[in-house]
């Protein structure tokens, strides 16, 4: 069947409606409401696309395109059944995937061609090998941690953005080369197996906090990576896509960067993980004032308006399903109850709402920073849960602090703070939080999914109006 | 050839800017999906892997694109299945419900 006429042109037709509908697939996700119709376009492209590229006159062995194509879909479904908690590190893993082919592919390409290569070529199929090595190790790095299979505190040694920018220097040093002489093809596993050790070592300082940038930043490689490699195949199809996925990772690792007050440079560079090292010593015990569950749910029964803000410590704890009930319980009794979710709140963009959609909590009631913090003065319960660095006053009024500037949710604006927290040690960044100790916060100690439920349990006892 | 090579830096750019005004729409709320779903349309680049494990035109090619595939197949399939089960779950709080 591959050797009809105008197979050529039908091929053309299926890739130019195949982008249409990718465009098209991105604009209806803009809003809940036509996001699944999004979804749709995207699968029709994807199988026209597939389905015309299959038509291609030159492919004369399909056995194995069969067997691995049903490989990838027998892959493919489990990861796409994980968990709702596993999101971040799935994603982490599909960035690799998506790298692992585009390296793949440019390998084979570049010994299909060489030593024929014109220097424009070899630039882009340089980039194409360089940023998809470097995606797939550090994907893979990333994901590990996610996962806790490697040690999520960050690694940090003297000299390392030295090493690192050597490393990458000496990839693009050898690019170079090859750029000039595509002949000297033994230097060409240089450019796989530099980058490769890069992606480790630029991942290896990353703390858990910075995940949600570096996620974003990895997604935006793999995406440039598989433009460039639209650019090696002449494919307009793949350089669009590439494109569309390039810029949705470079919108997101902005955002998630201004959100932690970082220079787009430092992002650019991969300048994570310095804040750690400030500020864990001066540690002295100051008092705190802590409540039981029951005084937490008189206090929550008699407020009329309560703002839940949810951190990674919920996603941890599982505690979204308990946060349902509790969000019931005081709908029922009439307080309004909304979410404050800060955009670099969890381990990837968009994480809380997720996790909270999951549980069957309105998209409506989940509201942006920008948008909740004009309430928060106005509310008289701000309830943390899980949640440390976002909520931290310092951010606003310390300018010896490591994250001084970086916006965040005014929770201490509430009449009442509460705050649930395993214990007073220190967050992830190992930077105190003066929110803790104001005079209006409440520290509520415990297990985020068993003190909600205490919780619940006591607005479910007790009926009046507190 | 060289017209070809600047035709695709022009489809590039204007790719690129039709992204950053597409995406720039999208709200917070769907960031996660949108990551998948933009992972899921990446992995078209399993139209390469496929060209060039079929055509057969080396050993090492048609290895390479093979195993190419599976990993792209594996991202299109997991990624459309996960964005369709996150989006399903978002609703809006209108109809009261139980």
């Amino acid at each position: 069947m591959n050797n009809f006429a105008g197979a050529d042109t039908l091929i053309e037709i299926c890739y130019f409606i195949a982008t249409a509908l990718f465009i098209l697939s991105l604009k209806w996700l803009s809003s809940p409401a036509t996001a699944r119709r999004g979804v749709l376009a995207g699968e029709v492209g994807m199988a026209l696309a597939i389905g015309g590229t299959l038509l291609h006159h030159g492919i004369v062995d399909y056995k194995w395109l069969a067997i691995a194509l049903v490989l990838g879909t027998i892959i493919g479904i489990p990861l796409g059944n994980v968990q709702m908690t596993a999101v971040p590190q799935r994603t982490a893993l599909s960035h690799a995937f998506g790298a692992l082919c585009v390296t793949l592919v440019g390998t084979a390409e570049f010994y299909l061609r060489a030593p024929d290569i014109s220097p424009f070529m070899m630039t882009v199929l340089s980039m194409e090998v360089i940023l998809g090595s470097l995606t797939f190790t550090g994907s893979l790095m990333a994901a590990g941690k996610l996962q806790e299979i490697l040690p999520q505190r960050p690694i940090t040694y003297k000299g390392q953005n030295f090493v690192n920018l050597g490393l990458l220097g000496s990839a693009v040093v050898v690019a170079g080369i090859l750029v000039a002489h595509p002949e000297q093809m033994r230097l060409f596993p240089a450019l796989i197996i530099v980058p490769l050790i890069f992606g480790v070592m630029l991942i290896i300082p990353i703390g858990g906090a910075d995940m949600p940038t570096v996620i974003s930043l990895l997604n935006s490689y793999a995406g440039l990576s598989a433009a460039a490699m639209g650019f090696v195949l002449n494919s307009k199809l793949l350089i669009i896509a590439g494109a569309l996925d390039g810029s949705s990772g470079f919108i997101l690792s902005v955002i998630m960067s201004k959100a932690m007050n970082r220079s787009f440079t430092n992002v650019l560079f991969g300048g994570f993980g310095q804040i750690q090292a400030a500020a864990t010593g001066a540690k002295e015990a100051r008092p705190v004032k802590s409540a039981t569950p029951e005084e937490a749910a008189s206090i929550l029964s008699a407020a009329n308006k309560v703002v839940i803000v949810p951190g990674y410590g919920m996603a941890v704890a599982q505690a979204q399903h308990k946060v349902r009930e509790l969000y019931d319980a005081l709908t029922k009794r009439g307080v309004e109850v909304t979410f404050g979710i800060h955009p670099v709140a969890g381990r990837m963009p968009g994480h809380m709402n997720v996790l909270l959609a999951e549980a069957d909590i309105p998209y409506d009631k989940l509201l942006e920073m920008d948008n909740i913090n004009g309430d928060l003065p106005q509310t008289d319960v701000a309830l943390v849960i899980g949640a440390n660095d976002v909520t931290n006053p310092a951010a606003r009024t310390d300018a010896s602090s490591p994250i001084y500037g970086m916006p965040i949710l005014d929770v201490d604006k509430a009449r009442t703070v509460m705050v649930i927290k395993r214990s007073m040690a220190a967050g992830f960044a190992g930077i105190d939080n003066p929110l803790y100790y104001l005079d209006h916060t409440l520290m509520l100690f415990g297990d985020a999914k068993n003190f909600v439920g205490n919780i619940v349990r006591e607005l479910s006892g007790g009926d009046g109006h507190g | 050839m060289k017209l070809d090579l600047l035709s695709s830096l022009y489809v590039f750019m204007l790719a690129a800017f039709i992204g950053f005004e597409v995406i720039r729409r999208v709200s917070p709320l769907l960031h996660t999906p949108l990551m998948s779903l933009t992972n899921a349309l990446d992995a078209i680049a399993v139209v390469g892997a496929i060209i060039l494990a079929g055509e057969h035109k080396s050993n090492l090619a048609a290895i390479l694109g093979t195993i190419a595939i599976v990993a792209a197949t594996s991202n299109v399939v997991g990624g459309f299945i996960i964005t369709d089960r996150m989006l399903r779950m978002f609703k809006s709080s209108g109809p009261k419900k139980p």
